[in-house]
Parts: C-alpha cells; structure tokens; sequence
C-alpha cells in the first residue's frame, strides 16, 4: 500500500516536472524578447528539474542514489540563477534592448508611481 | 578555523556519497584527499565566512523553505501565462535597493531573485539591484519587500 502510494507520488511528479519543461520549451517560442525568454527558460531548471528529480528519489528510495539526485537538485539551485544572470547581463551590455510594457492606468493599484524605472519604495 | 573544519566534513560527506566504496584503503584515500583540497583551499585563503557560510546554516533552514514555496507559486504563475491564449505578460525593468549589509546578503538576495520565475536581477550594484520582470506584478510583489527583509533578518546576528 505504502509502495504503492509512494509510486503514484512519484509519478505525478515525474509528470508534472515533464509539464513544467514542456511549458518552458514552448515559452521559449511564444514569448516576444530575449529577456522574456529567459523567464520562460527558468521554468525548465526551477519546477522542471525539481519535481523530476524529487519523483526519482522517490522511485530510488533511502540509496545511495536519493542521496547522488538530491546533490544534483542543491548544485541546480545554486547554479542556475548565476548563469541565468551572467546570460542576462551580457544581453543588456550587448545592447540587447529589452521590450517594455507601459503601466496602465485602469489597472494601477495605485501602489507605485507610474515610472517604467526606479520603482523603489522608500 | 572552523570554516576549514567543517569543509573537510562536508567534502568528505561528498566523497562517501559519491564513491559507494567503503573499503579501509580507499577510504584513507578519500580522506588524504579531502585533507589535501582543505589545505589548498587553506592557502588559497577562500575558507572564510563568504566561501562557506556555515553562520548562516540554521536561519536558510527558515528562509530555504519560504524561497522554495515562492519558486512553486512563481511557476504556476509563469507557466499560466505561457499557456494563456491572451499572452498576459508586460515586461518592465524596476531597480531594488539590496540593504543587505553584507556582500553575501546581497548575493544570496539577486540569487533568489534569479531564481524565482518571472524576475531575473540584470545588474547589482552597491545597493541596488536593477530587475527585469516579466510582469508588472512581479516587480510590485518584489519592491513590497518581503524577500528583501528575510534575507536582512537571516543574516542578522543572534
């Protein structure tokens, strides 16, 4: 019984992971610049990679190996973000100009001032 | 000194996780050769509080949990807003202050930012962080602050 919850676990997050990477591929075609596309490349190495390897350490169980899949995961999620970023900057000192979308005012929650930059708060 | 000590645990952790062989002769090996990478590292002068910030151990346990919870709601937002016939996205680029008062805050604060889905940190500099965000509110929810504040009280003192 236990078996076989732990395999439907599994598989569900086998699946989903698949999704996620599915969902990421496409984005990649579907967004409209680079920067939008790295957004949508992000999913692949964050939920993507994640509940696939969880549900392989499911399928692993206490080995060797869960121990092997969850270094994997930790070395991605330290990784990641810092290629991602170096991918990113060298796209805005190449000079790649990124799209902006301006703020509409209907749906301003008058939150923020309506600037494209330096939205910081005090 | 206790950076270099608890490197050699942690390296040697790895090396009895990878290797799989557990042999007296082998694992003699194993700890020559982690002993031997500590004293690299020693010379190298890269195991300080930066390069391995055991400090911080205890409070990521409070704060990794909270980054991973937003990572999964962030990707269900981007995912929806891949698959959405309607393409509901409206990209802008914002700038953070990051008053992490140490580099490490800082860099662990644009990392996180990095890593969410739907905001990417472009450029860090002293204590700003320039952002793209995939929508408008993304880089709202960002400049609320609440991730920015986590990692100022993570890597507090006490």
């Amino acid at each position: 019984m236990m078996n076989m919850a732990l395999d439907v676990l599994s598989w569900i997050l086998l699946l989903g992971g698949g999704f996620f990477v599915f969902v990421g591929g496409l984005g990649l075609f579907r967004m409209p610049d680079f920067y939008t596309r790295v957004h949508a490349a992000s999913l692949t190495d964050t939920m993507g990679a994640g509940m696939i390897l969880i549900g392989l350490m499911l399928q692993a169980g206490w080995t060797l190996n869960s121990g092997k899949l969850m270094m994997i995961l930790v070395f991605i999620f330290f990784t990641s973000p810092t290629s991602t970023h170096a991918l990113a900057k060298a796209a805005l000192f190449a000079g790649a100009r990124p799209l902006i979308a301006r703020r509409e005012k209907s749906k301003e929650k008058n939150k923020l001032p309506d600037s494209d930059k330096e939205d910081a708060p005090s | 000194m206790k950076h270099a000590v608890s490197l050699s645990v942690l390296l040697f952790g790895v090396w009895l996780l990878l290797s799989g062989h557990y042999t007296p002769l082998l694992l003699a090996f194993g700890v020559v050769s982690c002993l031997l990478v500590v004293a690299i590292s020693l010379r190298m002068d890269v195991t300080d509080h930066e390069g391995h910030p055991i400090h911080l151990s205890l409070k990521a346990l409070i704060y990794w949990p909270w980054l991973i919870w937003q990572i999964v709601l962030s990707n269900i937002d981007v995912a929806k807003r891949v698959l959405s016939p309607r393409h509901p996205i409206s990209p802008n680029i914002v700038l953070v202050p990051a008053n992490q008062k140490t580099d490490l805050g800082k860099v662990i604060y644009a990392n996180s930012i990095t890593l969410t889905p739907g905001t990417i940190s472009l450029e860090l500099e002293d204590n700003m962080i320039l952002v793209h965000a995939l929508t408008h509110d993304g880089a709202d929810d960002l400049a609320g602050g609440e991730m920015h504040d986590r990692i100022i009280r993570m890597e507090s003192k006490g």
